[in-house]
């Protein structure tokens, strides 16, 4: 089975974020990390290459840097990258960014696309489905049970109140959520080896894509409101009154 | 707190001189640390135990032995084994001396000094997990003198008889093979002793007040038999356990400015949160001076460990270099880890918070792999010419 693994680099959640004042568009470091999110979905796809001997293929769009973040899903055990580096995408919005990922998944064939549900930079949380659009297959998302026998997908599709089995036929796009699998930590041997593992770089043209302007711009940026401090309840014996009143003045009990 | 807008404590941005392939093995390793064993390490503090069930892990990471080549090793720079060293230290100074011991205590004389077919029967079990060794060179009588060793080797035809024994073995407990040091008629050597040869026994040190996520044994040898194709044929003389203990030493000098980090960012953010006299602990002097000190102490051991790596992957590094910055880093690290300890005041000796923990430890460190007046002789020796070890 040739699988192809959605992967995004984005700078260390550790650090502090900071924008472009003039664009508003995130300051990437030239050291960007694997979006967690994203091991979750490269650990999907070695799964399920596993049984079948198939193949992880990664793509990423994005500023190289040092390249990092893909040489650690490299270093997970997937077999190849393609990473697509355009100083025309900067800025690009999800639409332009699946457009992008499609062609190159189109390029290089593919029985599965797995994808987290949402970058954790970004968190726009509509590629995937966009992507399957593009590529004209069904989209399975949301998935926390990923299965593949021979030719059919089902998945465990997470809800607010339990789950939805859903299954199609292949070729197909799922995303993942955090929690469908253990990610396994990569192994030095494997960070060694990365170094040495094909990553095909292409520009957007490369790709037959011309237009990358991206539909749409940052306007204005506002930090988020602080929450409100909560109430402390003083426990004098009777605290636990105070609380059931609480909750039944917010008609949860 | 509102923190500075300089990355501490990496003041110096040394980890900046990473490679991609040892960033990634640091964040490898800081990722296991944070997600499998920091919410287990208390308990397993308290109970006086290892947890044994991470080994497995640990292992299929490629931390053991991952500073050598071939044998199923990763084959990673030293600076990436020190980094790996201070990462799984900013854990528990337990978990970090049972990677030490496997890697370059117990697998690096086989590697070094053993034959062909001794490396490939034990170091790929070895750098696996399936096979944890002990090194026993310490005994009750002779510590910082290994050289006067009572233990000794008899030749009998094709075999070896040892008798004697050793003491504070970490490992030894839970260990399929130790790394025995013996007198022979010519000098001391080096034996692969698989521990169920009967004549062999370990028995667990009790009643620890340091280290106590690891296991430490006493080892005793009762006319134990091993074949000659047991010994390491290139161990010649007391140079051979000496130079595995450099080898350990280099990782020590990196693990305990981990330890070092966690006692400093606990305190950081304890005293940024807790207030007295209606202020944040934070916003005293005394406190601010103890902070300058601790990241000054951080800073340090930092610089001298990088540069270590740096001489070592040149082949220019020394016993004595390693003697300077395995003093100055664990004194460093013990003066940050009691200086927190106070900062937390109450909850400064509770293993709720990581601290008591590390400064605990470091009592072994302080001791172990050369103590620290050991150290200082080495140094006084480098600089006089004269040997103050014996009269
Ligand atoms: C937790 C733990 C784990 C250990 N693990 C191992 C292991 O795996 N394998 C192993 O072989 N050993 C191990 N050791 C033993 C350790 O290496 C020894 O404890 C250390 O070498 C010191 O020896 P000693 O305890 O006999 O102290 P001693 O040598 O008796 O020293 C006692 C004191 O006298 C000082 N002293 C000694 N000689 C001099 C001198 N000439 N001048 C000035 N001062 C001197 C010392 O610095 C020290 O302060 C471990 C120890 C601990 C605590």
């Amino acid at each position: 089975m040739n699988i192809v693994v959605c992967v995004k680099q984005i700078p260390d959640p550790a650090n502090p974020y900071s924008l472009d004042p003039e664009t508003h568009y995130l300051n990437r470091p030239h050291e960007q990390v694997l979006d967690d999110t994203d091991r979750y979905g490269v650990e999907v796809g070695l799964q399920l290459a596993a049984v079948d001997e198939g193949t992880v293929t990664l793509v990423s769009m994005g500023p190289a840097g040092n390249m990092q973040g893909v040489r650690q899903a490299l270093a997970m055990g997937a077999d190849k990258a393609i990473h697509i580096d355009d100083a025309g995408l900067k800025g690009s919005g999800a639409l332009t960014t699946a457009r992008i990922l499609a062609a190159a998944i189109q390029q290089t064939g593919f029985d599965l696309v797995v994808a987290g549900t949402e970058s954790t930079d970004g968190y726009t949380g509509v590629v995937p489905q966009q992507l399957a659009e593009l590529l004209g297959v069904p989209a399975l998302t949301f998935a926390k049970k990923v299965d593949v026998d021979g030719s059919t997908i089902t998945i465990n599709q997470q809800t607010a109140t339990g789950y939805n089995v859903v299954t199609s036929e292949l070729p197909a796009v799922v995303s993942v959520t955090a929690g469908v699998v253990e990610p396994r930590y990569p192994t030095f041997k494997g960070i060694m080896a990365a170094k040495s593992k094909p990553v095909e770089t292409y520009s957007a043209s490369d790709l037959g894509i011309t237009d990358t302007s991206s539909g749409q711009s940052t306007v204005s940026v506002t930090d988020a409101t602080e929450r409100e401090a909560g109430e402390k309840i003083e426990d004098d014996g009777e605290g636990h009154l105070r609380i059931v009143e609480k909750l039944q003045e917010l008609k949860v009990v | 707190m509102a923190g500075m807008d300089v990355m501490i404590p990496d003041l110096f941005e040394l980890d900046q001189k990473l490679s991609t392939e040892e960033t990634l093995i640091r964040d490898t390793v800081r990722d296991f640390v944070n997600d499998k064993f920091l919410p287990i390490v208390a308990d397993h503090y308290e109970a006086g135990t290892f947890p044994m069930d991470l080994i497995a892990q640990v292992a299929d990471m490629g931390l053991l032995g991952m500073h050598l080549e071939g044998y199923g090793c990763a084959g990673t720079s030293g600076l990436a084994y020190g980094v790996a060293s201070r990462e799984l230290e900013r854990g528990d100074t337990g978990l970090r001396s049972l990677v030490s011991v496997q890697g370059s205590l117990a697998m690096f004389p086989i590697w070094k000094w053993g034959s062909e077919e001794q490396k490939q029967e034990w170091l790929p079990r070895m750098a696996a997990g399936e096979v944890i060794g002990c090194f026993g060179l310490t005994e009750p009588d002779h510590g910082s003198d290994p050289s006067s060793m009572k233990t000794t080797a008899r030749r009998d035809g094709d075999d070896w008889i040892i008798n004697g024994s050793k003491l504070w073995i970490t490992n030894g407990t839970i260990a399929q093979v130790a790394i025995v040091w013996a007198q022979t008629d010519n000098g001391i050597r080096g034996f692969i002793v698989p521990t169920d040869t009967p004549g062999f026994e370990a028995r667990e040190i009790k009643q620890k007040m340091s280290l106590r996520a690891s296991a430490t044994a006493a080892l005793f040898f009762d006319d134990l038999r091993i074949p000659e194709s047991l010994r390491l044929p290139d161990a010649i003389g007391i140079g051979a356990p000496l130079g595995c203990l450099t080898e350990a030493r280099f990782g020590i000098t990196f693990g305990v400015i981990g330890s070092a980090i966690a006692c400093f960012e606990a305190a950081r953010s304890y005293m940024g949160q807790r207030e007295q006299f209606g202020r944040s602990l934070a916003s005293f002097q005394l406190s601010q001076q103890k902070f300058a000190d601790m990241l000054t102490d951080i800073s340090n051991a930092s610089l001298q460990s990088f540069r270590l790596a740096e001489m070592k992957a040149e082949g220019r590094a020394t016993a004595v270099h390693v003697s300077m910055v395995k003093r100055h880093n664990v004194r460093a690290a013990i003066d940050t880890a009691r200086t927190a300890r106070s900062m937390l005041g109450a909850n400064g000796i509770s293993l709720e918070y990581p601290v008591i923990r590390h400064m605990m430890n470091l009592e072994s460190v302080l001791t172990y792999e050369g103590t620290e007046e050991v150290h200082t002789l080495v140094l006084g020796q480098a600089v006089t010419g004269i040997s103050a070890f014996r009269g």
